[in-house]
């Protein structure tokens, strides 16, 4: 079995504003190991795309702040860590890739400047080396003519070919890990399929690790070896993908799983999930998801449930499952 | 079926009061200090002006030269002016004069201004390439010296001392609108293509309710924030007129005419009680105005989710 | 048999490209290059395609938010794009659309039960004194309670305002309601809730929907026919199960097989398509889709295939089938 690269314990990320504190991330843990792909599923405002963030420290810190808990990167507490140190994991050992490819690239300077930058900090590479890499890159990641593009301007460049881009530059330092946060959210249907594809096939090359943050199950059912389900700042499931989607023992799991449409099984009537994502400011100590949840019971709005292992090593929070599994 | 969908929607019941934008607007205002400094400022500024001189024992006294330039004392708390009239006392009515002008000029430039920019934006076309070009011309006349030159023809023309306040005001109302025409205008037509003036084409509203229910409101947080800061600058603009001897004059006072005594080297150097106070006025309006403009711009700002 | 109520003839959008220092039109976003269909009472036709292929624009210029190129477009026989503007106001009510966007399609500074009730007053169809009681039916039919009327669109989540959009358009009573990506801004559970939503109403008002989405599992589950659009044209076009079990052409079957299924046990043979969607200003000769298509042959680079019924209402605009 593969080691553990990075470890998350018990984070808690909060957002201090007018209105009241924002308990974003909620005392999150799990682990991604060497190789894996671990998606973060949740809808929005379950604080998935926070716990990222906070991994690579770029909390914007007022009105947020991490509050406690440690990530643990081979190792080390990347909280504990100075800003120096950090800067110096970030792009190089830890890279990350965003959702709106059209904003995430700087507008003004060329494609092959972008991708040589990380290298030259980094690496120390000459900008002669450099750009060769780069040329490299841009080829690795399926985008022809590669040395034209090296002297391109994003705006010259369709969305797709911006993520593949962000990706070369994410990419260029050969990252032990990369995140993604809802890569191909923006994207068109077929050059979703592209890309995903890519990141597959980049990930076994290298032997890296994904964690890959997203709301649609089927990039999940796709890409995943290990699935971790956010909601309202918790983790409320984690198990390995044929797990979930074979054995979903959360409630909210289930529903989301059923209010899916799937093409070839269709329904009269799409399930729902009654009820909205509770307001994050002001929750109590009783399960978050009790208000929307069918199988209510009286301790559910009284007390937390904790993330508990469960057989084939699967975790849930939630109170049917106390008493039972190992 | 409709019961079950009230479930879905109403599970997350507001306790709260509804929040206009408007409500949220005037939240953040208040918490910003310096907006709230400058508001209080300038409310004294105006109870100064307005109803200070009802409380001055000197408000029906005649000129009398026997208490010509006395400096700061118990009976005249700032002195008095080469006539004897009790300095404090001109100065409230000096205020009142200045701060009027102020705000009847921007009235006059909010009307012009807004309605050319709104007509120009909304119309486009040949109408707004008729009036863009109007205020193209407008833009090019030099104010303050078409100011200084009306200002001699008032002069010259005797015209009395009284309406020629009237005539200032005016006049820079009707030279200085264009520049929030072209904000209003360029609002308007930013608006133009949100996607809910869309929905109002398709739901086949009719132009006059675009314009005023849907296009004005939401510019006028602009005019608001264009309009305090233009107070400042006409109160600014008839100070340097009457410095200059060519807007109010005497008997009539304005803060700007009072800090014409400092031309003269001996009332500069020796009786600093007769123009610092004038100046100081002006100081404290036009920064207090100002603080409430910035706040106000912050404030208004939608964007600014807090 | 039901009365057809919508006609699309070979209908042209295109968008002039202005350059220069005199705004001289250098060329034109070919946003919609013959498009071809009809739509009877009770149905819903869902309009899919990728960015580019101008399914919004098709949806926008049916209701006449647009106008229209070349073509025509009938509602209940009648050119909309040749009635004068009076008359267009007049029946406005009967066509609808409901934007992607639910925040910027409502006014931020209206309270939402007169954003909803304007239109109806301003067409004169009640008084002022009676529309907040209209209102407040509407919004009980689509599941927001009697007061939300007083409050502003920013205090609602996106599934709350986007019924906001669907009661302003509904409560017009309108026959035919386009609906451009209503669901893709929402999280999934949420977009469950507005899906049924729609169909309860379809049932219920006797309404006929054009259901725009790029979100193939959605449109099998809402519509009863599919046309399947790139780059401006139609390529396919038949009844939902005929579509989804029978694609025939290429596009669409890459397109099916692209899309994501939640079920990892799942082995597909996947199609995916090399390179880019072409831009719109700048589309290939011949059968536009050329460029990317696995199949391509000489006649498709140089000839632009005809969209044939194939049988059974099938079409497709293709020529290997």
């Amino acid at each position: 079995m593969a080691n553990t690269l990075l470890e998350f314990r018990n984070l808690k990320t909060y957002f201090y504003t007018e209105a009241g504190v924002v308990k974003a991330v909620n005392d999150v843990s799990f682990s991604i190991r060497e190789g894996e792909t671990v998606c973060v599923v949740g809808e929005s405002g379950c604080g998935k795309s926070i716990t990222a963030m906070s991994l690579m420290r770029l909390i914007p810190s007022p009105p947020g702040k991490i509050e406690g808990g440690e990530i643990l990167y081979q190792g080390k507490d990347l909280l504990k860590l100075k800003d120096g140190e950090m800067r110096m994991l970030r792009g190089n050992e830890i890279s990350m890739i965003f959702q709106e490819p059209m904003t995430s690239l700087n507008p003004v300077l060329k494609i092959g400047e972008q991708i040589m930058e990380p290298l030259i900090e980094h690496k120390f590479l000459s900008k002669r080396e450099a750009r060769q890499k780069a040329i490299e890159l841009i080829e690795q990641v399926g985008i022809p003519r590669a040395a034209e593009i090296v002297d391109a301007y994003p705006h010259e460049l369709s969305g797709g070919m911006r993520q593949r881009i962000m990706i070369a530059i994410a990419l260029s330092c050969d990252p032990k890990l990369l995140i993604a946060d809802e890569p191909t959210t923006a994207l068109d249907v077929t050059i979703q399929a592209q890309i995903l594809d890519l990141l597959r096939r980049l990930k076994q090359e290298r032997n890296m690790s994904l964690m890959l943050i997203t709301h649609d199950l089927g990039v999940v059912a796709e890409m995943a070896d290990y699935v971790v389900v956010m909601y309202a700042g918790k983790v409320i499931e984690q198990a390995p993908v044929k797990e979930i989607f074979k054995n979903p023992r959360h409630p909210y799991t289930k529903g989301l799983l059923k209010a899916k449409p799937i093409i070839g099984q269709r329904t009269t009537r799409l399930y729902n999930i009654p009820g909205m994502v509770p307001n994050p400011i002001g929750l109590g100590d009783n399960c978050h998801f009790s208000d929307r949840c069918e199988h209510c019971m009286e301790i559910c709005l009284t007390k937390q449930p904790q993330l508990k292992e469960d057989a084939n090593g699967s975790k849930v929070a939630c109170w049917l499952y106390e008493g039972e599994g190992a | 079926m409709s019961t079950t969908a009230n479930v879905t929607a109403n599970t997350k019941v507001k306790k709260m009061k509804s929040d206009s934008l408007w409500r949220s607007a005037f939240r953040r205002l208040r918490k910003n200090k310096m907006a709230m400094l400058g508001f209080f400022i300038l409310i004294f500024m105006f109870l100064f002006s307005f109803i200070g001189p009802y409380l001055s024992p000197y408000l029906d006294a005649k000129i009398s030269v026997r208490d010509a330039n006395k400096p700061p004392s118990a009976e005249h708390w700032l002195g008095t002016d080469k006539l004897g009239r009790d300095m404090l006392l001109r100065l409230m009515e000096a205020g009142r004069i200045s701060l009027l002008v102020g705000i009847v000029a921007t009235s006059i430039i909010v009307i012009i201004g807004g309605t050319i920019g709104a007509l120009a934006g909304f119309y486009g076309k040949w109408v707004d390439t008729l009036f863009m070009r109007f205020a193209d011309i407008m833009y090019a006349i030099p104010t303050l010296p078409i100011l200084i030159t009306l200002g001699a023809i008032f002069s010259d023309l005797k015209v009395p001392p009284d309406s020629r306040i009237y005539y200032v005001m005016f006049i820079i109302g009707i030279i200085s609108w264009m520049g929030l025409a072209r904000l209003v205008r360029s609002q308007i037509l930013s608006l133009k293509e949100q996607e809910f003036m869309l929905a109002n084409e398709v739901l086949g509203i009719r132009d006059r309710r675009k314009i005023f229910r849907h296009l004005l409101p939401n510019t006028i947080p602009i005019i608001i924030v264009s309009a305090t800061l233009w107070v400042a600058n006409a109160i600014l603009l008839e100070s340097a007129l009457s410095y200059l001897g060519l807007g109010v004059i005497p008997p009539t006072p304005s803060w700007g005419q009072m800090l014409s005594t400092a031309n003269n080297m001996i009332d500069f150097k020796m009786r600093p009680w007769l123009w610092i106070p004038p100046g100081v006025c002006i100081l404290l309006t036009v920064v207090s105005i100002n603080f409430i403009g910035d706040g106000l711009r912050d404030a208004l700002d939608p964007k600014q989710k807090r | 048999m039901s009365e057809q109520l919508l006609e699309v003839k070979d209908l042209k959008k295109y968008f002039p490209i202005k350059a220069g220092v005199f705004q001289r039109t250098v060329g034109h976003v070919k946003a919609v290059d013959g498009v071809s269909f009809t739509v009877k009472r009770g149905e819903t036709l869902g309009l899919v395609g990728e960015s580019g292929c101008g399914k919004s624009t098709v949806g926008r210029t049916i209701v006449r938010l647009y106008d229209k190129t070349e073509g025509s477009v009938l509602y209940k026989g009648q050119d909309i794009h040749e009635l004068p503007k009076k008359e267009l106001r007049k029946l406005r009510p009967k066509m609808q659309l409901v934007f992607q966007d639910p925040f910027s399609s409502l006014n931020p500074r209206l309270k939402v039960g007169e954003s909803i009730g304007e239109a109806l007053v301003d067409h004169g169809f009640c008084s002022p004194s009676e529309m907040r009681e209209k209102v407040l039916t509407v919004l009980d039919i689509c599941g927001l309670a009697p007061y939300h009327y007083d409050r502003y669109p920013h205090e609602f989540s996106g599934g709350q305002r986007q019924r906001i959009g669907i009661a302003r358009a509904l409560i017009l009573k309108p026959d035919f309601i386009v609906l451009d990506e209503p669901v893709s801004a929402l999280d999934v559970s949420i977009q469950a809730q507005i899906i049924n939503l729609l169909t309860d109403l379809q049932e219920r008002q006797e309404l006929t929907y054009l259901f725009i989405s790029h979100d193939l599992s959605v449109v099998e589950h809402i519509c009863t026919k599919v046309a399947v659009m790139y780059l401006g044209s139609m390529v396919e076009m038949a009844s939902r199960d005929e579509l989804f079990n029978h694609p025939l052409h290429p596009y669409t079957k890459a397109l099916l097989s692209a899309v994501p299924i939640p079920d990892p046990t799942l082995k597909r043979e996947r199609i995916i398509l090399q390179g880019d969607i072409p831009s719109p200003a700048n589309p290939p000769k011949g059968c536009k889709f050329h460029t990317r298509c696995p199949l391509a042959t000489d006649i498709c680079r140089e000839q632009v295939p005809e969209f044939r019924d194939m049988g059974g209402n099938h079409f497709v605009a293709c020529h290997l089938v």
